[in-house]
Order: structure tokens, then C-alpha cells, then sequence
């Protein structure tokens, strides 16, 4: 099948999802956002790959976290960032989504960072740009429904490669709501991809989506089973409209079934590191102990983001 | 009508009711199939049809057929051979009021292309909440009532099954439990689960079947399943079958062909209600069609480019099929080695009979409803090729093989090409 992401020549020209991507490619966003890491620390915060260069934040759904972190990123790379808030906007007036995309091209928009709550759309967007032959405009996908998150992945395999060196002998814990989580799949996929040794996906079965084996995980209902000699826990937020409804009895009940708390972490390896999306819930999926706590990197991960984020866009505008 | 003598030379004539398939000459007059094989006595052609190297058939009887427009979509019909078709109640307006199915009845008759056999609503508005005077709507033509796509709960559907009983009316269902299929807009398995898309399992279909069955023969109801998509489905439907219950089945021809891989990134067009299933699912799929169990339709739904330019699960469900129902028959007998004449009663007396209309045969004495196509020739699948106002379907791009050269309804020419 035609990859809609790798131009004729196999290169990264849109970013829509870590599935389908060879691993050389992964590699090279992650070995380009590590030449990125010393520009954040200089006096002077920006490289000049992206001068000139228009990049549109166009978010359909509100994430001001994500979006900032995308602004910081282009801007780093010299590029001009308009921010849309579709949210509010055209959508509101009954514009399609390729109506909107439309007339970003007429203002000459060079890069399109698209957050959107259905999954797919990105993809929609790419396959547009290709029917009206716009290979000079570039897709990066900062969230599609509960699809894929492809950045988020690529900068938690950045995070655990910084930490653990080499993903060959990983066993790495997904924890949570796996069902709504587009950071979970694009995370599955970029750990199998990389070679972890044991990717598992640990949750109630009323959140892990049916048949997840196939993507190559191994599904575990018991936290404690789930987390033993782990190297590395990646913990999902649980979304509040998910708490008190048919998928799960209470908060309560969650956290103590699945929240990771000292007592938890304790089971996996004692060099294991702990890894969050944000935004967190403290006292749901994770205690405050561990958040707070020596083995955590989440914040380490925000920082790794922008570096990741600017990979990801100076290599999708070259080619 | 023009109803002039037709003789058709030098055809294959198949007759899947009685199984022939044998090189046989045609004779049509009266609107009527008057002879085959030898003239009737005193017979003078009006006009000789050479049909060297084509296939003569009944033409074909669709379960299911959404029109739209119905100039264009029955013209459609009968460019694809398909004669005689049923239109389920979920047009807009539904098909609820006897004044609205005379109006379609008499604007088909007026047009004289293919025949139209409406669905009558089976509650008002198929809101689910009262019946509709089914009584009434049989009285302007309706064949049989169904609820289309809408859910309805089982105490009024058994209400429903009771009353339609008691005039002998067919009761068509599309089971599936509407709590069980939520907001899904794609087969709850592996494909859904990676691109994150909603899931409809497939328990919302085997309840939703269980249910009907369960409900049907309870009351006595001649009960019709529509478009199922479950191996689960279909072995229900057998088990009741064999255990000798009245009840019959169809399947949509594309959940014939395709199956939940064919979504591949986020494609609307291979977007379905029922949802494309596993590929296991499409083999039991096949395996039902070819026993016999289940008749196959068009479940033809044209939708505008608008409907389907969205994210996947905001595009609108459904393909255009009236065009492709005979070359995916044509196609699925090659891929299952069946013989013609076998496949083609999928299509043409089966679901004849499941409708309860004279069609779909070449008997002597039947109406003159005659497809004759070419069963090589190969032509592209693409908004120009297609006469139907639904470009939609994942088949765009795609070369076919069978191409419809005449179509006759009642005996007069409706399609030439």
C-alpha cells in the first residue's frame, strides 16, 4: 500500500503517524533532535532552517501545551507561526475541514501542525495536499482523535533512549487508558519498531482496545504483574469523562487498582524510569510520591519535545 | 413501452431458476418471454439482437437500493442489468405515509426503467416510537416494512412483527443493537483498534439477530434479515434455518469483497453500516452466499463528495452499487470457481423470491425483465464511468469485468449501450 507520509523517494515528508515508518527514519529524527538539545541551551535559541518558512497551528481541539511547544519549536527553526483556533472560528461557521485547509494554502502556508478530535483527519489533509499536487506543503499530525500522537512517541523513545541507551533489552509498561489513547498507540508502535524487547499494555479490559495483542504488545489486567522488572513505565492520563461512567466504576477504585504509587514502582526494576503525556492527575493514575520522585522524567520529557518537534519539522520541510 | 417482437441470436442464455445455461435463441413478445429455443408459432421480430459472445439473464432484482435521485439512480439501475429493485423507507422523507409511496410508484412508472417495489416505514418517521399504517402503505405498494438503519426497541418491535403478521406483511430487519453499536463507525477488531477509530462489535449484530429470530418466530412473521456482516450472523440465520424457520437473508456485495483491511488509511469510501468486517468474517460471508443462505444486493447509497471529504468517522456511510452489483457477482463466481448460472441466482431469483414479485426469471410466460451483457469486456470504475449521482465507492480506479450491452424491462429496450 502507497505510504501516505514517505515522498517517492522513501523520505519523511509528512509526519500523520509512527506506523508504517521505518526504523532508519525514526532513527533520524531522533539522532537530529539530539544536534537540537545544545541550540535550546545557547544564549541565542535559534537555528535559520526554517526562515522564511510559514508554519500554521492549526488546532481543532484545544491544547494550549502541545501548540506551545510546536510554536516554540518553529520558532526556533526562524520560522514565521500563525496560530489558529479552528475551535473558534470557521468550523463554528460550518466550514469544512478541507475548506479551512484550502484557504491556509492561499496564504501561502508552508507547514500545516494539525491537532484535530477525529482520528484520521491529518491524513484526510494529506491525501488533499496530494490530489491538488501541493507536494511543497508538509503534515505534521499533533493529535488525531485517539489515533496517533506521532511527536509524543518519538519524543518519549527520545527520553528513553537518553536514559536507558539502547531499546534491544527494554521491557517497557504501558499503563492505563489504552482504548482513548493516541499517545499509548503511537508509543506501541515506535517501541516495536525500535526493537523493545517486551512492550505491555496494562489496563482493565474496559480500556484496552480489542485485539491490541496484534500490535505486538502483551496485555496484562494486573498492575503488579504488569510492572515487574520493568525498565520503563509510561503512565496515560485517564480523561475525567472516563472516570465515573460505564468504563470504570470511580477514581477511587481506579487509583487503587492502577494508580502508581511508591509501593508499585517498587516491583519494577529499581533503575526503572517513570514517563507521563501530561497533563497528570495526581491521586488517579499516579501518585504524587512518584511524580515528585527521583525515577520520574516527565518533566525531562517537555524539554526533550521541543528538540524532538524541531526534528521533526526540519526534516518533513526538506524534503 | 415499446413492446416490439425481440429475437436475440446467438446468445448464452442463462436461466439461473432452472439452471440453464445453454447457447439458445430468445423470443420475446408481448412484453413476455414468449419462447426459447424455437419461435411460437406465427412469430414475426420486429428487431434481431446478435448476442454472439454475450450473456442473456433475468435481469437483476435488487434488495436494496437507495435512490436519491431516482431519474439518475434508475437509470443507473438498468445500465447495470438491474430490473426490478426495492427502495428501503429511510429516503427523506422516510416511506411512512400511502401518499408518498404512490408518489414514487407512479413517478417510476411514469420513467418505465427499472421497477420499483418501495419498503414501507415500520414505525411512523422510523422514529420507533408507533407503528405506521402498514395496512395503508401495502395498499399504495409498499412490499414489505422495515425499520432501515433506526433502532427500535424489542417491545415495539414485537408489536410490529405481531401486526404485520396478521395481514402476512414480510417484516426486513438490519439487526444490530443500537447500545451495543454506540457511536462505532468501524469493525471492533484490529484494524479499529490501531487507527483508533470507534468499534462496532460484533455481538451488536448477533444480538440484534438472535433477537429478530427469537421475536419472529414467536409471532410467525416473514422475517428478512438485511446486510448481514458477521460469520456469527450467518451461522444464526443457518442454525434457525435447519432448525425450520421461515426466514431469509441477504449480503451487501461489497462486504462479499471487502473486509475491515480495506480501510486501509482512513479511506471513507470503505466506510459501511454494518461496518466492513474481519476477513474471516467475509469468507463465512462467502461461504453462506454461495449455500444458498443468503441472497446478495447492491445496498446502494450514493453520497456526494461532501459526505465522504470528511474524517472517517464523520464521512457518511455506504457506496454506490447499482453499476457493480453484476461485475462483483461476475467476479466473486471466477474467484470461487461457482458455476454462472449458480451465482446469478443470488442475484436474480432469490431475492425475486424473498420480495415476492414474478422477476428475475426467463420462464415462458414471465415479464420480459432481460439483461444481456458481455461477461469480459473490461471497463474502469470512475465518476465518469459511473451513471449514478453516487460516486462513491472503493472501488474508483478499479477495472471490472462484465459490461451490461441491453437491458429490457417488460420487453421494451431501456439501456443500450
Amino acid at each position: 500500500m502507497h505510504n501516505p507520509q514517505l515522498n517517492a523517494h522513501g523520505e519523511l515528508t509528512h509526519l500523520l503517524s509512527i506506523e508504517g515508518l521505518p526504523r532508519d527514519v525514526l532513527m533520524q529524527i531522533l539522532d537530529t533532535a539530539s544536534s537540537f538539545i545544545e541550540v535550546s541551551d545557547r544564549d541565542v535559541k535559534k537555528v535559520p532552517l526554517l526562515r522564511g518558512k510559514s508554519v500554521f497551528n492549526v488546532f481543532f481541539e484545544n491544547s494550549t501545551r502541545t501548540r506551545t511547544t510546536f510554536e516554540i519549536a518553529a520558532k526556533r527553526l526562524s520560522a514565521d507561526v500563525i496560530n489558529l483556533d479552528v475551535t473558534r472560528s470557521s468550523t463554528a461557521k460550518g466550514e469544512t475541514l478541507l475548506d479551512t485547509v484550502d484557504n491556509l494554502i492561499a496564504m501561502h502556508a508552508d507547514m500545516f501542525v494539525v491537532r484535530h478530535a477525529a482520528s484520521g483527519a491529518p491524513h484526510l489533509i494529506a491525501d488533499h495536499l496530494r490530489r491538488v499536487g501541493r507536494n511543497d506543503v508538509h503534515v505534521v499530525n499533533a493529535g488525531d482523535g485517539r489515533h496517533a500522537h506521532p511527536t509524543q512517541g518519538l519524543l518519549d523513545m527520545y527520553t528513553i533512549r537518553h536514559y536507558k541507551q539502547d531499546f534491544a533489552n527494554l521491557v517497557v509498561a504501558v499503563v492505563g487508558d489504552i482504548l482513548h489513547s493516541r499517545v499509548a498507540r503511537s508509543d506501541i508502535n515506535a517501541l516495536t519498531t525500535l526493537g523493545a524487547a517486551e512492550v505491555r499494555a496494562v489496563g482493565p479490559q474496559t480500556l484496552l482496545p480489542t485485539a491490541i495483542e496484534r500490535m505486538g504488545v502483551r496485555v496484562y489486567h494486573d498492575l503488579r504483574e504488569g510492572l515487574r522488572d520493568c525498565d520503563v513505565v509510561i503512565m496515560l492520563r485517564l480523561q475525567n469523562e472516563r472516570m465515573n461512567g460505564a468504563l470504570l466504576p470511580s477514581a477511587r477504585e481506579y487509583f487503587r487498582c492502577y494508580g502508581l504509587t511508591p509501593a508499585m514502582l517498587a516491583l519494577a526494576r529499581p533503575d526503572a524510569i517513570v514517563m507521563h503525556p501530561g497533563p497528570m492527575n495526581r491521586g488517579v493514575e499516579i501518585d504524587s510520591d512518584v511524580a515528585d520522585g527521583p525515577q520520574a522524567v516527565i518533566l525531562p520529557q517537555v524539554t526533550f519535545g521541543i528538540a524532538v518537534r524541531m526534528a521533526v519539522m526540519g526534516i518533513v520541510a526538506g524534503n | 413501452m415499446n413492446r416490439q417482437n425481440l429475437h436475440i441470436q446467438n446468445a448464452r442464455l442463462i436461466d439461473p431458476a432452472s439452471g440453464l445455461d445453454s447457447r439458445l435463441d430468445l423470443f420475446v413478445g408481448d412484453g413476455r418471454i414468449a419462447a426459447i429455443g424455437q419461435p411460437p408459432a406465427g412469430f414475426a421480430a420486429d428487431r434481431r439482437i446478435d448476442a454472439a459472445g454475450l450473456i442473456v439473464c433475468p435481469g437483476l432484482v435488487d434488495l436494496s437500493t437507495r435512490l436519491g435521485g431516482i431519474e439518475p439512480e434508475l437509470g443507473a439501475a438498468v445500465s447495470g442489468g438491474v430490473t426490478s429493485l426495492a427502495c428501503p423507507p429511510d429516503s427523506k422523507p422516510p416511506l411512512d405515509e400511502p401518499g408518498l409511496v404512490e408518489r414514487l410508484v407512479r413517478r417510476s412508472e411514469t420513467l418505465g426503467l427499472a421497477r420499483v417495489y418501495p419498503i414501507g416505514a415500520l414505525t411512523h418517521g422510523l422514529a420507533g416510537q408507533r407503528l405506521a399504517e402498514m395496512n395503508g402503505l401495502a395498499r399504495a405498494g409498499c412490499i414489505g416494512f422495515s425499520q432501515a438503519n433506526q433502532p427500535i426497541d424489542t417491545q415495539l418491535l414485537l408489536r410490529a412483527m405481531q401486526y404485520a403478521a396478521t395481514f402476512g406483511y414480510a417484516v426486513r430487519l438490519r439487526p444490530q443493537d443500537q447500545f451495543l453499536a454506540g457511536d462505532g463507525v468501524a469493525h471492533d477488531g484490529e484494524v479499529a483498534s490501531r487507527l483508533g477509530l470507534t468499534g462496532v462489535p460484533v455481538s451488536a449484530e448477533t444480538v440484534a439477530t438472535a433477537t429478530a429470530l427469537l421475536l419472529a418466530s414467536e409471532t410467525g412473521v416473514r422475517l428478512h434479515l438485511s446486510r448481514l456482516s458477521s460469520a456469527a450472523g450467518v451461522a444464526l440465520v443457518r442454525e434457525a434455518k435447519r432448525s425450520g424457520m421461515q426466514v431469509t437473508c441477504d449480503i451487501s456485495i461489497h462486504h462479499l469483497h471487502l473486509s475491515e483491511i480495506d480501510i486501509g488509511y482512513f479511506d471513507s469510501n470503505a466506510r459501511f453500516d454494518p461496518p466492513l468486517r474481519a476477513a474471516s468474517d467475509r469468507d463465512a460471508l462467502r461461504a453462506a452466499a454461495q449455500e444458498g443462505l443468503a441472497a446478495l444486493c447492491s445496498d446502494h447509497t450514493p453520497v456526494d463528495a461532501d459526505g465522504k471529504q470528511l474524517p472517517f468517522a464523520e464521512a457518511l456511510p455506504g457506496a454506490t452499487g447499482l453499476e457493480l452489483l453484476l461485475p462483483l457477482t461476475l467476479l466473486w463466481a471466477e474467484q470461487a470457481s461457482l458455476p454462472l448460472a449458480e451465482a446469478l441466482a443470488r442475484v436474480t431469483c432469490d431475492p425475486a423470491a424473498i420480495l415476492g414479485i414474478d422477476a428475475g426469471s426467463l420462464a415462458i410466460g414471465s415479464p420480459a425483465d432481460v439483461c444481456v451483457f458481455d461477461p469480459t469486456e473490461p471497463w474502469r470504475v470512475s465518476a465518469e464511468s459511473l451513471r449514478s449521482q453516487g460516486k462513491n465507492t472503493p472501488y474508483l480506479g478499479y477495472e471490472m469485468s462484465g459490461r451490461v450491452r441491453m437491458t429490457l424491462v417488460g420487453g421494451g429496450i431501456v439501456f443500450e449501450a
